[in-house]
């Protein structure tokens, strides 16, 4: 039959050709968006900065690599003692002791929110709910 | 003929959906008796053109293919890869969620894991990843991949003659991947190798010879309608008057010769010829013709290249007669064929007029390209217009439900006209459940040219699932007749009933429109086409 | 179960690469698995998902054969499915849209039983809907989620759907549901494959292994975020040196980072050439995306070729005398 003679020609065309690009490009575009979105502009790396006080103290409670990853579970585990277990005071391991708070003890140091805790926050979207009380007020009295 | 169990409760036995331990590619095919049709007649064959003809049998372990029987098939696999986008498209993206698994028929009947549709996919895929894909060529077995052999090969054949095409899988799936289109392409390749089944083989040889499938020759064609003139006269006493090759006529009308042929499907034609001169009076002008004598098309299963030249007599015949459109009879696969391909196939149709009702005035605006028009169109309209006078009660014998079968359901999209009729015509009509009818019905079994004798249990198997509806309403409403509007219904539901639901006839939709159309001049009407005596009638 | 258990131990060994490699070679290990593996399986799935969407649209549709799951628009009096067996260029993106984003022909599952009488029910079987939607929403919402990491600003909406994600406002840091929504979602697909006997029987190798893949990922996400806790600034810093086309290696983000990155690398790698491309397919069925009115408009097929018929006046031919003799009509005495 006539079956083969027709089919060469057409080898390498594309039918719906308008529909098919049309949606292979929203594709694309949509899944470049992070590349389009930043415009090949490396973004800043925030960089936290200490205050004066903090710089003097050298060290946090912790070292800087796990206050950097476990900050948020250290102060909730210190809300959890201190509302429930009117345990205000925490010892670290080299026995120096704290207090439990973060707006009295974390923030007198860190007094700079804006430099120093928002910095990564937003750069990492993160919105922590301790704002929600303890808003911009370093000092409570 | 097979050895079908007498009792149709051991063919429920041994039923078993889940599928054994053993990996389906270490099951080897077995054809059994029962579950496969004939091989083709080389003479039909070579009438057809189509080549490899020779006797053969599938039992033997010889099938006298071609040396490079291989080759064939991997090039003609390409090559129906490069055309049908559907086909390449339905090869890459099954997930094989199983959504399909038990929603055909046959494996419904017969548990078979093979017939569940993503398996019988799967057949073809694995040799398609072997042959087709960079993974399956690297990773061969653990990626799904297997060779082509001979095998392999009685397997595709087994179960793709198990497939009736009825799409019902396709509805379920997620990606709508249809198994009937995967099955077409595997019949085109059997037939390149000269694989077909007789009944099917033989069908589409007469078909292109005669004219229909049934190879009624021209003077035979007319000497059998003019037999259903003299049945009418006997039973109305009206003559009625049809015309053959009538130039002149404004209305071609094509349906399927099955119903010229056998029972209950005559009882639909004499329905026809009643509906068409009740309309005369009213300025319908309509002829019959012994050159299109086949609504159905054979072909369809066969390849997409028969199904055109088999189908193309009809708009050759609507062009040589001068008529404005044709009209076509009850019947399923033809309607997928004509709905979804003929005008694509052997259009465009520009010397037809866009079908008009000359009785009601109504444009056909859905066929206004194909200029095709089904007799449950016409006739919903008819009715919808008052334009048919109609005794109701004449059918009060019967409590009726409505098999849709599947290529007008999930081919075209046809509910609502036939049951308009039915609920206008008679006054007991009771729906089977509904994941069985609409676009969720299953197949009468027999669909796709596997109508055959031989294969017995496949049919009974594959009809369960229906039938079992069917037995639902005739429990539940005492049903006792079942309406259809496809004529392969009309031949394969009467033993099907009988298996399962024994006391459930089998009906068109036309003959129960036939029976209650007050002719004009009709005596007193005491019988209905079938001769039973009408409610009230009874002696 | 050999299919099963060779893609678990895939899926572990390429674990086990990542992790003892970014944790003991240091940083040409990380540099591989952080940047340059990652910008490789990015390559390979752009290209790759185009190659392939452009390798079907070389395929033509020959014929227009949606499955019609509905009425269709015939007399003005019968009310068509417009969606289920749409007509118009609108009614094909609504059953679109249904399809991919709600799965639409899914929702039909039903399990077929078989039981004494005999008597074949089909009940409504919902779950593999409902898996395969949270499957795909949590899947979605994680990934938009994860832009945090690779913009900057960080758009509102990502804040937003975070927010939203996070609604429980359980532990520190929250627990955010779409990725254990995920990963319950992609357990209950692994678990019906390997215990339901008829999708066991059909399944291969690629079914397993994608789903242990993404197992895989969400669960070293979840680790990440609540248990072996990273620098989530360092792996920001990364993920934007990437997007920016500065790619750095940010001092000690951790082992489990870059397994969960070369997982996600895997997976995008391996996308084009597997069943995952039923992303794309889905676009491009035949059976969904086109409209239901094949009577009304021609579909044209483009290898449409003349074929062999057996024409009228062959008929006459042959059946001349008998159809004289039956009186019908003949073109020629």
């Amino acid at each position: 039959m006539s079956q083969n003679n027709h089919h060469d020609k057409e080898e390498k065309k594309m039918y719906n050709k308008g529909e098919v690009i049309t949606g292979l490009v929203l594709f694309a575009v949509i899944f470049a968006f992070p590349f389009w979105y930043n415009m090949g502009k490396a973004a800043p790396v925030p960089e936290p900065v200490l205050t004066e006080q903090a710089k003097a103290a050298k060290e946090c409670i912790k070292p800087k690599a796990l206050m950097k990853t476990d900050h948020m579970q250290i102060l909730n585990d210190w809300r959890n003692s201190v509302a429930r277990d009117r345990n205000r005071i925490y010892v670290n391991s080299s026995n120096k002791e704290f207090d439990m708070s973060l707006s009295n003890n974390c923030l007198d140091c860190h007094s700079n929110k804006a430099e120093f805790c928002d910095k990564c926050h937003t750069y990492a979207s993160v919105s922590p709910y301790c704002w929600d009380c303890h808003i911009d007020k370093p000092k409570e009295k | 003929m097979s050895d079908l169990p007498k009792n149709s409760n051991e063919l429920i036995e041994k039923i078993d959906y889940n599928p054994s331990k053993k990996g389906w590619m270490d099951v080897p095919v077995e054809i059994r008796k029962g579950m496969y049709c004939y091989a083709s007649n080389p003479k039909s064959v070579e009438y057809i053109g189509l080549p490899n003809a020779r006797p053969w049998n599938p039992l033997d372990d010889d099938w006298k293919l071609p040396v490079n029987w291989k080759e064939i098939v991997h090039n003609a696999f390409k090559e129906r890869l490069d055309r049908f986008r559907s086909f390449k498209v339905f090869m890459d993206i099954c997930v094989r969620c199983g959504a399909c698994a038990d929603k055909c028929h046959f494996f419904i009947g017969t548990g078979d894991p093979k017939n569940m549709p993503v398996l019988r996919a799967e057949l073809l895929r694995s040799v398609y990843r072997n042959d087709f894909t960079t993974a399956g060529k690297i990773f061969g077995k653990v990626a799904g991949a297997r060779e082509l052999t001979m095998d392999v090969l009685k397997e595709w054949w087994y179960y793709f003659f198990q497939c009736t095409e009825c799409r019902r899988c396709s509805v379920f799936c997620p990606y709508g991947i249809d198994t009937a289109e995967i099955t077409i392409m595997a019949r085109e390749i059997f037939n390149l190798l000269g694989l077909n089944i007789d009944w099917i083989a033989t069908p589409t040889a007469n078909c292109y010879r005669t004219g229909n499938h049934l190879g009624i020759q021209p003077h035979a064609f007319k000497e059998m309608i003019e037999f259903f003139v003299d049945d009418i006269e006997e039973k109305t006493g009206v003559v009625v008057e049809p015309s053959f090759n009538r130039k002149g006529a404004d209305i071609l009308f094509i349906t399927p010769s099955g119903d010229v042929f056998a029972d209950p499907g005559t009882y639909t034609a004499m329905g026809y010829l009643m509906l068409f001169h009740y309309l005369k009076e009213q300025g319908l002008n309509v002829t019959w013709s012994t050159y299109a004598s086949e609504g159905g098309n054979f072909g369809f299963f066969t390849s997409h290249e028969l199904m055109k030249r088999l189908n193309a007599k009809m708009y050759a015949e609507a062009k040589r007669l001068g008529v404005k459109w044709i009209l076509g009879g009850e019947c399923g696969h033809m309607w997928r064929v004509i709905n979804q391909y003929m005008d694509t196939m052997n259009g465009p149709a520009d010397f037809l007029e866009d079908p008009v009702s000359p009785i009601t005035g109504t444009k056909f605006e859905n066929a206004k390209s194909t200029k095709m028009v089904h007799i449950s169109e016409f006739t919903a309209d008819l009715i919808y217009h008052g334009k048919l006078k109609l005794d109701k009660s004449r059918n009060d014998n019967l409590k009726v439900t409505f098999h849709d079968s599947c290529n007008t359901s999930r081919g075209m999209g046809m509910f609502d006209e036939p049951r308009y009729i039915i609920n206008n015509v008679c006054n007991h009509f009771y729906e089977m459940p509904k994941n069985t009818i609409r676009e969720q019905t299953f197949c009468c079994g027999s669909g796709s040219g596997l109508n055959a004798g031989e294969d017995m249990e496949l049919r009974m198997c594959g009809g369960l699932p229906r039938a079992n509806a069917v037995k639902y309403v005739h429990e539940k409403f005492g049903v006792n007749m079942l309406a259809c509007v496809c004529a392969i219904d009309r031949a394969a539901l009467p033993p099907l009933m009988d298996y399962w639901v024994p006391g459930v006839g089998v009906t068109g939709i036309t003959e129960m429109v036939a029976n209650a159309l007050i002719m004009p001049g009709e005596k007193e009407r005491t019988v209905n086409l079938r001769d039973e005596p009408l409610p009230g009638m009874e002696e | 179960m050999i299919k099963c258990m060779f893609s678990l131990t895939v899926v572990i060994i390429l674990a086990v690469l990542a992790f003892v490699g970014a944790e003991t070679a240091g940083f040409k290990a990380q540099f591989l698995f952080g940047i340059a593996i990652p910008y490789a399986a990015l390559l390979i799935f752009v290209i790759g998902v185009l190659n392939r969407v452009i390798g079907w649209a070389r395929s033509p549709v020959p014929f227009a054969i949606p499955s019609t799951c509905g009425q269709q628009k015939s007399l003005p009096w019968i009310k068509p499915a417009n969606l289920d067996n749409p007509t118009t260029t609108g009614g094909v993106f609504g059953r679109m849209f249904l399809e991919v984003f709600l799965f639409r022909s899914l929702f039909r599952n039903t399990k077929t039983q078989l039981s004494e009488g005999p008597k074949i029910s089909f009940n409504l079987e919902i779950f593999l809907w409902l898996a395969a939607i949270a499957f795909h929403a949590s899947f979605f919402t994680v990934l938009a989620r994860h832009l945090r990491l690779f913009t900057e600003p960080v758009p509102s909406v990502i804040q937003l759907l975070e927010k939203v994600d996070g609604m429980l406002q359980v532990g520190v840091p929250g627990i955010l549901l779409s990725g254990f929504v995920l990963l319950a979602a992609v357990s209950y697909l692994l678990l019906r494959r390997i215990i339901e006997p008829q999708v066991n029987y059909i399944s291969l190798t690629q079914d397993y292994f994608p789903l242990f893949l993404i197992i895989g990922i969400a669960a070293s996400g979840i680790l990440m975020r609540h248990i072996f806790k990273i620098d989530v600034i360092g792996a920001k810093q990364l993920a934007m040196g990437l997007v920016t086309f500065h790619p750095t290696i940010p001092e000690g983000i951790g082992g489990i980072f870059y397994v969960h990155v070369f997982f996600v690398s895997v997976l995008l790698a391996y996308f084009p050439f597997s069943k995952l491309m039923h992303m794309g397919g889905i676009f491009m069925s035949p059976t969904r995306n086109l409209p239901g009115n094949t009577r009304a408009v021609r579909h044209v097929n483009p290898w449409n070729y003349p074929v062999h018929t057996h024409t009228y006046e062959e008929y006459e031919e042959e059946f001349r005398g008998k159809m004289i003799e039956a009186g019908l009509p003949v073109e020629k005495e």
